[in-house]
């Protein structure tokens, strides 16, 4: 059996966050990935922030795709619901689930297969809803999976594992999530765990289509000289814009507030999102100037990585559906059904 | 022009319009189908239409019917002959001593007629362009102008029709009397210048009872509002779009919360029937009655994720609205093909839950209970309707519901039930040994009944396994789960012939009412049969056992390969020779003349003497 449950122990002495909840209420199995994987420390930073911001582990749902990456919901948060779907319809399935209900904090995992390619369509339509969602990418820019073949989002003139060299354009699943609305736009690299973790909270505590690309090389078929998603080659073309923190309502707001530093952007559920500014002029929300910062980046060669938009304004799909407050999952024949005096009505008015 | 013996008969005939699609046409001739239900005659209108939009040719049928025949019975009485595209085939369709209506405003040449029908012609053009200037109103009053001077020429009471447009145009005043006053216009016109009525008359009749004319997709729709669906995902497909059209227009009216004015359901529509169905598994998992409704072409799209749900174990409702296929067929005919790609969708071993309706009551209850097996049986159901049910309005007894009903959610572990001293979950655990496990919610509990949902293969305790005695044990208890499926979906209803026979015939869904008529026809030839109407696969034992008392059975379908008998032959480990097909898929519905002619050329030949062999 591939499956590894880890051994349920806890050292008393572990740190605890206000729930009382400590690092390993937030693990999951043991990972079968190939050791070093860019995507098992992207799972270490979605236990971190889900931790961080006190999350009860329960109430996520984690669905994910199929490939390495949509493997990972089952490498964290041990006691909540996944779901591993097929390949790249993710975010349909999570948009259902949303709809269902509303309460929970949606987690979607996948791959640059899974969602540039088969599934570029279930990416761009769930973005465009503003599905309440933090939308992950685990990008290596090959399937790993499926043993080495390009991935859409593999850059045009980088080489395979086996030298052949990739002739067709990128797609840049930030630009396009930008480009389709999403009120959160985020790029970062698994090797940067101090910039990815306040990332994720962010995007958890967004309400909307949050989206996070997240630059995750492929030990076992793509972090060769020649690929532009090796460790090396991000850690040498990463150019950071911002770094930051996440202040929930509950903690005191003692943000350095250095003139020219520091940004503070305010959401909807009190959230303060402060970004120390790394690109001093660079302005995360304007979506336009993002968009065009991004292109005079990656033309020069770079990566930008960093909260590169956000709409402290933002809706969510069931505020555009207007629909109601309790989750419609919890509604019953009492609240649904009309009955049979409406029904004699309707049967009054087909005669 | 020579008329011979032309027709003659009361509340008994078809009335087909040909007219150009697009022109505005369609109201008026339902309008005409309704005016003669309130003469208290029962009327079964059909729509054929061609697959576009605006130009092409369209026909709606009206048969007049007080014995209460609600299959298409073929041929046609009067022909409104609106289109001239069509002329001489529509002409060609009148049955001999049958009447021709049309528009006389410019002389045809007598070759453009037969002589052995009668011709009526009205100058409707003529008429209309001394009345209106407004082109748009000059093409829509033509149609009231007709159908004002049909309500002379069959002796119908113009009140009835009137009644109709008070109802239709309650509070707007001005359009009402308009309406009213082209009716007039028509009806005057035909009483001054022609013979009325005619061989064909509407008689009032005390036929139509409290029964109510809908459409099967409306129904349906209405169905899943009564039987509490909350999220409904779509993508626009013929004949199943108004399902998701009249969900939308039920649920504004009986679904928002009356304090906040809010939306008690989610209706999107996806960016194709991946995305529609993926939003039907994700509802349906996370605990929402969830559904889609779609046709054939967005069956086969679905089809990977149908392969999740029946393995993964999550509820979710298709109707689908079949059409004529293959590929995209004739897409604005109807059929019954998709059985086999339904009962079997998806890559390796599947089988899932059909329920086949027959008319729009079933198709609302069908509908209804759907989600209570959807649940109950954590599987993908399939309510199968056809254009036929689907896009015309049928007669069929009210709608009903019971009040104290409450909704099957099926087996769901609560936090207390979780919590109970020495339960033990997991999520493909066979408690119960009817092959359905327990399932939880996601977000139930902090610690307990949390599970991971996936289409690859896993243990009792769903942890990821590919050891093959672990996925062979789940294969059977999926094999158990259908079989329990067997008692829960609608029986199959038999009806015995007058007399005993050893013959018997099955038959499903939209055929029904020809079936009916058919059985009068083949007694009338001396044939006796035995009758089965088909509700629901997983097939009963009923449906065996029915086979076995009779020498062979008579199965009778719309489409080309004999689906169903295929799936009884399959299932069930019948010997093919015992199920004769009776077929019929050019796209229109099966007729009652249509079945009587097929089996009883079938029963005739079984009364011929075989020769003897000649020995030498
Ligand atoms: C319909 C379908 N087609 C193909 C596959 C095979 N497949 C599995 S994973 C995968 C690609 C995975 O790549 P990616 O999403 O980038 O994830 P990674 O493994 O690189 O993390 C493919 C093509 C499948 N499972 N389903
Ligand atoms: S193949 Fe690549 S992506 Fe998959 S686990 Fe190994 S390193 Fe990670």
């Amino acid at each position: 059996m591939t499956y590894i449950a880890k051994p349920k122990f806890q050292h008393p002495g572990l740190p605890k966050n206000d729930l009382g909840y400590t690092h390993r209420d937030y693990e999951g199995k043991v990972s079968t990935l190939c050791a070093g994987c860019g995507h098992d420390s992207i799972t270490a930073s979605i236990i971190e922030a889900c931790y961080e911001l006190s999350i009860e582990p329960h109430r996520v749902a984690k669905i994910s795709g199929i490939g390495c990456s949509s493997k990972t919901p089952d490498y964290f948060l041990g006691n909540s619901h996944g779901f591993n779907s097929v390949h790249g319809r993710m975010p349909s399935v999570l948009t259902g689930a949303n709809l269902a209900n509303r309460d929970l904090i949606y987690l979607g995992v996948s791959g640059d297969g899974d969602s540039a390619s088969i599934g570029f369509g279930q990416f761009a339509h769930s973005i465009r809803r503003g599905v309440n969602m933090t939308y992950i990418v685990e990008n290596n820019g090959v399937y790993g999976l499926t043993k080495g073949q390009f991935s859409a989002t593999a850059d045009r003139g980088s080489k395979s594992k086996k030298g052949v060299m990739n002739t067709d354009n990128a797609i840049d699943l930030v630009a396009i999530a930008l480009q389709l609305g999403a009120t959160f736009v985020a790029r970062s690299f698994s090797g940067d765990k101090t910039q990815l973790v306040p990332l994720i909270a962010a995007a958890i505590r967004h309400k909307g289509a949050s989206f996070i690309d997240v630059i995750s090389p492929c030990i076992a078929f793509n972090n060769h000289a020649g690929s532009t998603k090796s460790f090396d080659y991000v850690r040498e073309h990463n150019d950071a814009v911002n770094r930051l923190d996440v202040i929930t309502g509950r903690d005191p707001i003692t943000v350095d507030y250095a003139p020219g530093s520091v940004q503070v952007v305010e959401q909807h559920d009190g959230t303060r999102l402060a970004l120390r500014k790394i690109d001093a002029d660079y302005d995360p929300n304007d979506r336009l100037a993002a968009m065009t910062f991004l292109q005079k980046h990656a033309a020069k060669g770079q990566v930008v990585t960093g909260l590169l938009y956000v709409d402290p304004d933002s809706e969510d799909m069931h505020a555009h559906l207007d629909t109601i407050e309790r989750p419609l999952n919890t509604l019953d024949a009492g609240d649904l059904c009309p009955g049979t005096s409406a029904l004699e009505k309707i049967n009054a008015s087909l005669r | 022009m020579s008329v011979q013996s032309p027709i003659s008969s009361v509340n008994d005939f078809v009335v087909r319009f040909a007219n150009v699609n697009g022109s505005g046409s369609a109201s008026a001739n339902e309008l005409f189908a309704r005016s003669i239900l309130r003469h208290g005659v029962p009327v079964s209108p059909r729509n054929i239409f061609p697959s576009n939009i605006q130009g092409l040719p369209t026909w709606y049928e009206v048969r007049v019917t007080e014995d209460g025949h609600l299959g298409a019975r073929g041929g046609v009485d009067m022909m409104v002959a609106m289109n001239p595209q069509t002329w001489d085939k529509d002409v060609a369709s009148i049955e001999p001593g049958g009447y021709l209506f049309y528009d006389s405003t410019k002389p045809m040449p007598s070759s453009k007629f037969r002589a052995d029908i009668t011709v009526i012609g009205v100058p409707l053009t003529a008429i209309t362009n001394s009345t209106y200037t407004d082109p748009r109103q000059r093409q829509l009053f033509k149609n009231i102008i007709y159908l004002g001077a049909l309500c002379a020429l069959l002796d119908m009471d113009p009140k009835l029709t009137e009644q109709l447009f008070s109802e239709q145009y309650k509070g707007k005043e001005k359009l009402l009397s308009s309406n009213v006053h082209a009716l007039a216009l028509g009806r005057d016109w035909a009483l001054q210048n022609l013979k009325c009525p005619i061989g064909l008359r509407v008689k009032k009749a005390d036929k139509v009872g409290d029964r109510i004319f809908m459409e099967g997709n409306s129904a349906a729709a209405l169905g899943a509002v009564y039987g509490g669906a909350t999220v409904c995902a779509w993508y626009p497909i013929t004949p199943s779009s108004s399902v998701a059209e009249a969900f939308t227009s039920h649920c504004k009216k009986l679904r928002h919360d009356p304090e906040t004015g809010k939306a008690k359901y989610a209706i999107v529509q996806g960016e194709d029937e991946l995305a529609s169905i993926g939003i039907v598994i994700g509802a349906s998992w996370n605990g929402a009655r969830a559904f889609t409704a779609t046709s054939g072409p967005g069956i086969s799209l679905m089809t990977e994720f149908i392969g999740l749900s029946y393995f993964a174990e999550i509820p979710a409702v298709i109707m689908n609205i079949q059409r004529a296929g293959p590929s995209t067929g004739m897409p604005t005919r109807t059929q019954q093909c998709d059985i086999i790609a339904c009962a079997y969708a998806s890559h390796g071993d599947t089988k899932h839950v059909l329920l086949f309706p027959e008319d729009p009551a079933e198709a609302f209850e069908f509908a209804a209970q759907s989600f209570d097996l959807a649940e109950r049986l954590q599987t993908m159901i399939f309510l199968m309707l056809d254009l036929d049910i689907g896009m015309n309005h049928r007669l069929c007894r009210p709608l009903k519901w019971d009040d104290a009903r409450q909704y099957d959610r099926g087996k769901v572990m609560t936090a207390e039930m979780l919590d109970e001293p020495g339960r033990d979950f997991g999520r493909y655990l066979d408690v119960d040994g009817d092959g359905i496990p327990y399932r939880t919610y996601p977000g139930t509990h902090p610690t307990k009944g949390s599970f991971f949902t996936r289409g690859t293969s896993r243990d009792r305790y769903a942890r990821y396994s590919e050891e093959g005695a672990v996925y062979a044990d789940n294969m059977q208890r999926l094999v158990r789960k259908f079989e329990t499926a067997q008692d829960m979906v609608p029986r199959p209803l038999q009806a015995n012939a007058a007399k005993p026979t050893k013959y018997g015939v099955i038959y499903f869904g939209s055929t029904s009412p020809a079936m009916d008529e058919a059985i009068g026809l083949l007694e009338a030839r001396g044939h006796q049969l035995d009758r089965m109407r088909i509700r629901a696969f997983p097939f009963h034992s009923s449906v065996a056992s029915f086979i076995a008392d009779h020498d062979f059975v008579y199965v009778v379908e719309q489409n080309r390969d004999g689906q169903l008998r295929s799936l009884i032959v399959n299932e069930n480990g019948i010997d093919p020779v015992r199920l004769v097909p009776i077929l019929h898929y050019d796209g229109t519905p099966i007729t009652a003349r249509f079945i009587a002619n097929a089996i009883g050329d079938h029963q005739d030949h079984l009364k011929v003497t075989p020769l003897r062999k000649a020995v030498s």
